[in-house]
């Protein structure tokens, strides 16, 4: 390994670092409302103070202005604890040092299913339900793009090849639009039909079976309706993709000369089309793997699964800051983490890069 | 320049997608301008949150007219009698004599529909000094059958829910039980007793016909002062209701499909000229100055890449509640500096290089002459199509955050009407023309976007030959 990939590395890692960390300042002041979320919680301090001297009874002989005062001193002291008598933008900054270090906190509102309010313990319940969901989906449409668009590149103008060309505008519509109509007919029709359907939405029966089998035979029923809806909506377009980029690529004049030599046809997919294909598909692959642990908040939501993307949901709704930073952050890391590691495994691997370059 | 738009235009027609797409886009936008001529948008606002009192006629989650082609027992519509039009099938009179007032009003109707209706409701206005009229409520079937349904005193505004009567319910099917000598042993509704033809089948839930013919409403009163007056409104909710149908508030579907088509179209379009030029624009300058420039727009633009678009969309629209077009600015703003930029940048680095342009150069043009004359035009065809395509997800962002519950709180719009559907269960419940229709439009509207993008991507950027 030379320095110049060194130096190379360590300037885009730099970079992205920075780049992080704006990113998280911009999402910890988007989150906060510049400031307003602190009202939020500030004046819920103040009533519940309030609310727990009045009520007390042993304050019950001192008058309205000694009762003000304790309120006020008392409020003071609430808010000094948490750190809020400092002005926001001071404390945005304390935010970023968490946010940064991943010390994610303490939800405002939520609560984890255990009933922990660690935002840590809130985003490590939901992330396993969203992987479990979405990962699997874009593996398999993953796949489904790879080996159907080579399958197709190879048929170049068959019946087949047409009717993907034809069909892949389907994609346009997204896959909780599918969902919905997916509900329609397996969940809401089949039950008028034949009196069973699957789930219309959730992750698991209620309640929930004992048996660790039936558990996961459970879940995996709750997960038909939206692994579907995304294979339908995306599976076109990838093969239709992927189809298109291999036929690029198997018009290179290096494969027509390896047809021109005689070499097998599976020896031509393998190394003359294949190998010089697989950086852009192994970025494509990474990056919509991380994509996926964000989960999708409104295909979340259309089939009611409790993973990330409806935590997401919740958190905004509620102003829930921390969870909602939380997150971001996650999701800006895992991003930034796998753009340097490709970077990485592309200076070392492909001769093609030109370090220090472009 | 005509000769080359004549000849675009024949190699697009060539292809059928491009040809159903531009259709189906002619007659959306059609349906668009009809809409903002012949129902302005604040009149459409205004009727869309008038809240239930306006549409008080309306029948519930009614379905839309036209299915009763489809259907061999015909679904009611909805019969509505008052007193105070001139309708040919009312009769009120109100004789004062001698410190007394005796009123009879009779409301017929013609009932021929296979189905039994949704609700019945008596809305009632009386004006009296000191005595408020005592009336008897009698339902004369076609059979001459006479039931009393109620005897009460009026007040000045009074609203008779007569379906939702349990007292009237509960003596209903104990009359018809009597009179077959066998229990109704299902919870049978007003609205079935009511019209329902009294034999063995009434005992089977489902199963009971309809008694077609001339029903009449007879309201007989009397108050014991001169010069009264009483008018009454009959309202039998049907189980249809125009070309859209209802929804859980009684409000008319037809309103938010049309509104929903000027929007959505509009909110698409706009958002994906605007945020392609912009992007372009951005990308153009980055490549033509380079320098410090390039590397702050290339900043900028890596962060935005890193901040997952949908979730700040969502956290910036909790807060502010916006209108659709500020939300749309806001969209522009977030996306204004996307991945698009860096594609732009790549591009114009090599047209840059082209000969063309370094003659500009040597005559002396300016930058921004360069920028906006030379560089721009020469992209502009090669982005059309995913200009066109791209129009198809901003249509379906907007539906997208109005089923979040963020949308424009006052817009009639599809995903409005989705996301209602959603949240009283029109799934579970059967209602599937609430969904259905937002829906078709939905996807009419991207698909034919879609086709159309996806044959100006063949014909511009003809990276394969296909036939």
């Amino acid at each position: 390994m030379s320095s110049r990939i060194i130096k190379y590395l360590l300037k885009r890692g730099l970079l992205l670092l920075v780049t992080v960390i704006v990113a998280i300042y911009m999402t910890i002041y988007i989150a906060n409302m510049g400031g307003y979320v602190d009202e939020i919680v500030k004046s819920e301090i103040y009533i519940s103070v309030s609310q727990s001297i009045r009520q007390n009874p042993a304050y019950r002989g001192l008058n309205d202005t000694q009762i003000m005062k304790l309120i006020n001193e008392t409020y003071a002291i609430e808010i000094e604890k948490i750190g809020f008598d400092k002005p926001f933008i001071y404390r945005s900054f304390i935010y970023l040092k968490d946010a940064i270090t991943l010390s994610l906190g303490r939800a405002l509102f939520l609560y984890s299913d255990s009933g922990s309010k660690s935002v840590r313990i809130i985003i490590l319940e939901r992330l396993p339900r969203t992987v479990l969901l979405f990962t699997t989906t874009q593996m398999i449409l993953f796949f489904i793009g790879l080996f159907f668009g080579l399958f197709l590149s190879r048929r170049y103008g068959s019946f087949l090849d047409k009717l993907s060309v034809m069909l892949a505008p389907l994609s346009s519509l997204p896959g909780w639009f599918y969902g919905i109509f997916l509900i329609l007919v397996f969940a809401s029709l089949f039950r008028s039909w034949f009196g069973v359907g699957l789930p219309y939405g959730g992750m698991v029966d209620a309640p929930p079976p004992e048996d660790k089998v039936m558990y996961a035979l459970s879940v995996l029923k709750h997960m038909i309706l939206p692994v579907m809806s995304w294979l339908v909506a995306y599976s076109f377009i990838n093969v239709y993709v992927r189809r298109t980029f291999f036929l690029i690529f198997s018009s290179e004049d290096y494969v027509e000369l390896a047809r021109a030599k005689g070499l097998p046809e599976s020896l031509i997919q393998r190394r003359y089309i294949l190998r010089p294909t697989l950086p852009p598909i192994i970025t494509d692959f990474s990056l919509t793997l991380i994509g996926s642990w964000m989960g999708a908040i409104i295909t979340e939501r259309v089939f009611n699964w409790p993973g990330i993307g409806s935590l997401f949901y919740s958190a905004s709704m509620i102003f829930d800051t921390p969870v909602l930073v939380g997150l971001v952050v996650i999701y800006a890391y895992l991003l930034a983490a796998t753009v340097f590691t490709l970077d990485i495994i592309y200076a070392i691997l492909d001769p093609r890069i030109r370090v220090g370059g472009t | 320049m005509l000769a080359r738009a004549k000849s675009f235009f024949k190699q697009l027609l060539f292809y059928k997608s491009a040809l159903i797409g531009l259709a189906i886009i002619a007659i959306l936008v059609g349906l668009s301008i009809y809409t903002v001529i012949a129902l302005p948008y604040n009149e459409a606002v205004k009727l869309w949150r008038a809240g239930e009192q306006y549409w008080l006629d309306n029948p519930r989650n009614a379905m839309p007219s036209w299915v009763n082609f489809f259907l061999s027992k015909k679904l009611p519509e909805t019969i509505v009698l008052n007193t105070e039009g001139n309708q040919p099938n009312v009769f009120k009179a109100i004789v004062s004599t001698n410190k007394v007032s005796n009123i009879r009003i009779e409301l017929s109707f013609n009932y021929r529909y296979d189905d039994f209706p949704s609700e019945i409701n008596l809305f009632l206005k009386s004006k009296f000094n000191y005595s408020a009229p005592k009336i008897t409520i009698l339902w004369i079937k076609p059979n001459g059958e006479e039931i009393t349904l109620k005897s009460f005193i009026v007040s000045r505004d009074y609203r008779y829910y007569i379906s939702s009567d349990n007292s009237l319910e509960k003596d209903l099917r104990e009359l018809t039980s009597r009179k077959l000598n066998k229990t109704i042993e299902y919870e049978a509704p007003v609205t079935l007793l009511l019209f329902a033809q009294e034999d063995e089948r009434i005992l089977v839930e489902g199963a009971a016909e309809v008694m077609k013919g001339q029903y009449k409403l007879v309201i007989n009163g009397i108050a014991f002062e001169e010069g009264i007056d009483l008018d009454a409104k009959l309202v039998i909710y049907g189980k249809v209701y125009g070309w859209a149908g209802t929804d859980h508030l009684r409000r008319d579907l037809g309103i938010a499909i049309l509104w929903g088509t000027p929007i959505a179209l509009s909110f698409g379009v706009v958002a994906s000229v605007s945020i392609a030029l912009i992007q372009m624009l951005i990308g153009a300058i980055s490549a033509w100055f380079l320098g410090g420039v390039d590397v702050t727009i290339q900043r900028i633009t890596e962060i935005f890449m890193v901040l997952p678009f949908l979730p700040i969309l969502i956290m910036i629209s909790t807060f502010y509640k916006f209108n659709i077009w500020v939300l749309l600015l806001v969209v522009i703003a977030l996306t204004a500096f996307g991945g698009g930029v860096k594609n732009y940048r790549a591009m114009f680095l090599q047209i840059k290089e082209f000969p063309y342009v370094e003659a500009a150069r040597a005559y002396g043009a300016g930058s921004f002459r360069i920028v906006v004359y030379y560089l721009i035009p020469k992209v502009l065809p090669t982005i059309m199509p995913s200009m066109v395509l791209s129009v198809a997800d901003f249509v379906f962002l907007e539906a997208a955050l109005a089923i979040l519950g963020l949308g424009d709180p006052l817009a009639p719009t599809w995903g409005k009407i989705i996301d209602d559907a959603f949240t009283n269960g029109a799934l579970y419940k059967g209602l599937y023309y609430w969904v259905l229709q937002p829906s078709i439009m939905l996807a009419a509207t991207s698909l034919s976007f879609a086709m159309l993008g996806f044959t100006l991507d063949k014909i511009f950027n003809p990276r394969l030959k296909e036939a």
